[in-house]
């Protein structure tokens, strides 16, 4: 089966680097799916889980937050300002930013507050949902 | 004649502070380490950024994005990283006077420029002296991570776009090597300078290349100042380390003028003993 490489970089260091035969990420546009030989391209990603299709047919998932993935025939690269594989999630952390999140957001500060919370609860519980496997 | 208590306690101070500097040029040398391991960690994600922000700026020229487009200049934004404590040499200072030299000649009046203060020595000292901090972060780790500085970044970005100033600088010492450090004045805002890509792949956008410029410029800023961030902490250290490293010396130097001249004090006494001794046996013959 033809593969291709895949890079995950944040600003911390690179994340993920490994051969899949198909990768699934969350655009702001809507979910899309690459194989390889895709045509060169570039989207913005939403906040949101992105599975990395393995040969032998086992899936690896990674919480990606915001960012952007970068599309050539041969090489896919997802930059995004914190990504993190599943084995590697805080579950606890996540979660305790979670619990946080809602909080803040039943207060109901000013909209720039707000709309911050709102990330924060997207992103906490995409990292729950990842480490749990559940997408 | 010189006290020899005297002498004897400033070499024990002497060598206590020694004892100290030195650790804190371990400490730092080893921060340092890390600080450059960092600043190596950061550089693929820079050079994927800068080369896909290249290729897509190179695509759609006079895209009319804000962030692309120089104003005039009403007001000018200075971010400028320093450190939260001192004993790193000139690591605050040398920055600051340079600041402070070119705000001189820039402007003439406090309300052109403002300033976003990373440090807790910078931010005293733009205070104290009554300029426009508009933004500060103070007490960051020593080694850290983008999460730290987003806010401040994202912060500085957006003030841009919303016109509240027409340009950003950023100040920070740049890391040359263990030894050498320089400050450096960098603009990030508006980016004029972004050098074409070295790949010419032809990108589809999804949906747009706009939307996409939209998302991609900021946290392409944001990470010039994250960049700027690790390069300085690594200067940071290096300095300290510099400071630490030089008062150790000079408290090497110190303690072994002392101790000659507890010798010869020493000597000195013991001399003076035996001639009184010789005295007062010849006085009794």
């Amino acid at each position: 089966m033809k593969t291709v490489t895949v890079n995950i970089v944040t600003p911390d260091g690179p994340v993920y680097d490994a051969e899949v035969t198909m990768v699934i990420a969350k655009t702001t546009s809507g979910e899309i799916g690459v194989l390889p030989g895709h045509i060169p391209m570039v989207a913005p990603l939403a906040i949101g889980a992105v599975k990395l299709k393995k040969e032998g047919g086992q899936t690896e998932l990674a919480a990606v937050n915001g960012g952007f993935i970068e599309v050539r025939p041969d090489k896919i690269s997802i930059l995004a300002p914190s990504a993190e594989v599943a084995e590697t999630i805080d579950l606890a952390r996540a979660k305790a930013a979670l619990a946080r999140a809602e909080q803040r957001l039943q207060q109901k500060q000013d909209n720039i507050d707000f709309k911050r919370a709102e990330l924060a609860l997207q992103r906490a519980l995409n990292r729950i949902n990842v480490q749990e496997g559940n997408i | 004649m010189v006290n020899l208590r005297e002498i004897k306690g400033r070499i024990n101070s002497t060598k206590s502070t020694q004892k100290t500097t030195k650790a804190m040029q371990m400490v730092s040398s080893s921060k340092l380490r890390r600080a450059e391991s960092n600043a190596k960690a950061y550089v693929p994600y820079m050079e994927k950024i800068q080369d896909v922000v290249g290729a897509i700026a190179a695509g759609t020229k006079d895209s009319g994005h804000p962030m692309l487009t120089t104003r005039p200049v009403k007001k000018t934004a200075y971010l400028v990283i320093g450190s939260d404590r001192g004993l790193a040499g000139a690591y605050n200072s040398s920055i600051l006077r340079q600041l402070q030299r070119t705000i001189n000649e820039r402007h003439k009046s406090k309300d052109e420029y403002v300033i976003f203060a990373v440090g807790r020595v910078v931010r005293d000292y733009f205070v104290k002296r009554d300029h426009n901090v508009i933004g500060s972060v103070v007490a960051l780790p020593d080694q850290p991570t983008f999460a730290d500085i987003k806010e401040i970044a994202r912060n500085a970005v957006g003030m841009f776009i919303d016109g509240a100033y027409d340009e950003l600088y950023m100040y920070y010492n740049h890391f040359e090597s263990a030894i050498s450090q320089v400050v450096t004045e960098k603009k990030v805002l508006p980016l004029t300078d972004i050098a074409p890509s070295t790949s010419n792949a032809a990108y589809e956008f999804e949906p747009s290349g706009e939307a996409i410029l939209e998302v991609l410029l900021p946290q392409y800023a944001e990470s010039l100042i994250y960049g700027a961030l690790l390069d300085g902490k690594a200067s940071e250290h290096a300095s300290r380390m510099t400071a630490m490293r030089n008062a150790t010396d000079n408290a090497s130097d110190l303690i072994a003028d002392l101790s000659l001249q507890y010798n010869r004090a020493r000597q000195a006494a013991i001399t003076q003993e035996i001639t009184e001794i010789v005295g007062g046996a010849a006085a009794l013959e």
